[in-house]
């Protein structure tokens, strides 16, 4: 039977920041190219999809035709942006229970060129009339960006936090991204600059949200057992936990606790970790809140605690807790899902290929995925050496 | 009471067999809620089933006071009627029966909204009958 422990054998990046000649399917195809070269995995072996589809082929059904995948394992599930944890969770289960074999979870985004920087101000409703859920707001005109603002609006007032602590993740995902040529933005920021940008929803500036991008991304995994034959190091999913609080904002039941203050701990203690033993984070910087809440709820620091730990804890590649090493939605590659990318630059890390960024002795990394409004969260402990 | 803001071109719900009740309360200008008599507590939004015991919900008049949970001013909202209206405030409203809800806070400067702050429903009619809730500084708020 062999060692089945779930493990990632292959990455893949498309292209990006902005790719006008890509549409989002020519990102995935990239992306999973990239991801067999890599892994030296062969396409006829992928026997598992995880996929909630792409822009304009909306279900996995469709990305298992157009992809061409024999599938015993098919997961469409949607999340937002943090879907590609919920998959390594789902796709290590199937893997160690023998449902298959070597799975491709793929994501391809053409957000910047075909719709611009929409995602955070814009309301997504399909017509004069909204039903389910969305209805007790829609009326409202509460956009992406305000939910977010209404959970850093509650966090400040509960907990003093300033938007000075709060640009700080803004100002160190920066530093990153200027080591990164691919990067959307790479000249350096102040505190000043992002406090001095324009406000788009109180207390949030238009430099504490993230940009849009294109871009696309694959991950592949395989037992142990199979990886033994591949080309790279594998990188072990020692741990993979997902949890709700809401989806929509107005539900949310507490705006300063996210539901990682469940998935982070059950993922830390499958994993066999603490906090402390953690040399690198990828969290998902929507918003500069949002970094600060995951600091919080995965036990960084204690709640209300994420300020003063902002202003004592550096987030850069060389800082005392290096974080979203590649410059993070905020400022490099943010297709409107950043999830994939999360896990990808934790293999990139781990395996010892992140160049210029290279956290040194990198053992452990943590990816933390956020989805809707701060609604979903996936967790996933990732490992150079097995639990 | 009746909300003085303007309501045109707002997208409007679509009421399902659970929200119908709430919807036609609002449009005779009475907030309700839904009530489980099991567990003696009120839920917003209207659902098929309590959430916390899953027994079926009956409906009760809420006070229609409450107090802001927290709120955001809105500086760029990109979509009709909206991009016209900034700067507004989008709050969420704690209602003295428990549940919350998102609103825009009317008859208040965005310089004067802050979190704990009093406040009271008010409808706007819009149109084919829908009224929609909004809440105000409460009489006797300092502004």
């Amino acid at each position: 039977m062999g060692d089945r422990t779930p493990t990632i054998v292959g990455i893949g990046l498309s292209d990006y920041p902005k790719t006008p000649h890509l549409d989002a399917l020519a990102h995935h195809g990239l992306a999973i190219r990239r991801a067999l070269d890599d892994s030296g995995v062969q396409k006829a072996d992928i026997d598992g999809l995880l996929c909630f589809g792409s822009y304009g082929i909306d279900d996995a059904p469709s990305m298992a035709e157009v992809l061409g995948i024999t599938y015993n394992f098919l997961d469409g599930t949607f999340a937002g942006g943090t879907v590609f944890e919920y998959y390594v969770q789902h796709a290590a289960a199937a893997i160690e229970h023998g449902d298959c074999e070597t799975v491709l979870i793929t994501y391809g985004s053409d957000f910047l060129s075909k719709q611009g920087r929409i995602l955070g101000t814009q309301l997504y409703s399909s017509g004069s009339r909204q039903g389910g859920p969305l209805q007790f707001e829609m009326p409202y005109g509460s956009p992406l960006v305000s939910g977010y603002a209404l959970a850093a609006r509650r966090h400040m007032h509960e907990y003093g936090t300033t938007s000075a602590q709060l640009a700080r993740v803004a100002v160190d995902m920066r530093a990153n991204a200027a080591m990164n040529p691919l990067a959307m933005y790479r000249d350096p920021l102040t505190v000043e600059d992002v406090l001095a940008s324009r406000m788009i929803s109180d207390p949030l500036h238009m430099l504490d949200c993230c940009i849009i991008t294109d871009g696309g991304g694959a991950v592949l995994m395989t037992t142990a057992e199979r990886a033994k034959d591949l080309r790279q190091a594998p990188i072990y999913v020692r741990g993979a936990a997902t949890a709700q609080t809401h989806w929509n904002i107005s539900t949310m039941p507490d705006f300063t606790v996210t539901a990682a203050a469940r998935s982070g701990p059950r993922a830390f203690a499958q994993a066999g970790i603490s906090a402390a033993d953690v040399d690198m984070l990828m969290l998902y910087d929507s918003f500069t809140i949002t970094v600060l809440l995951l600091l919080e709820d995965l036990g960084f620091c204690a709640k209300g605690e994420g300020g003063a730990f902002l202003d004592a804890t550096r987030l850069t590649f060389d800082g005392d807790l290096p974080t979203n090493t590649d410059g993070g939605g905020l400022s490099s590659c943010h297709p409107g899902m950043r999830g994939i990318f999360l896990l990808i630059e934790s293999v990139r890390q781990l395996r010892g290929q992140a160049g210029a960024v290279q956290v040194p002795d990198a053992e452990i990394a943590v990816a933390c995925g956020s989805g809707g409004q701060l609604s979903c969260m996936g967790t996933v402990v990732l490992g150079k050496e097995r639990a | 009471m009746k909300a003085e803001t303007p309501v045109e071109g707002r997208i409007l719900p679509l009421p399902n067999s659970a929200t119908k009740p709430f919807w036609d309360a609002a449009a005779s200008g009475e907030l309700v809620l839904q009530w489980c008599p099991a567990c003696q507590q009120a839920q917003f939004q209207p659902g098929p089933l309590c959430r916390t015991c899953g027994d079926e919900p009956e409906w009760m008049k809420a006070s229609g006071r409450g107090s802001v949970y927290t709120y955001t001013v809105v500086h760029q909202s990109r979509t009709p009627p909206f991009d016209k209206l900034v700067p507004y405030i989008v709050a969420i409203v704690q209602l003295d029966e428990g549940p919350r809800m998102m609103t825009n806070v009317i008859g208040c400067a965005v310089a004067d909204v802050h979190v704990g702050m009093r406040v009271q429903v008010a409808f706007a009619e819009t149109v084919d009958g829908i009224a929609l809730p909004f809440w105000q500084p409460e009489a006797g708020e300092p502004a």
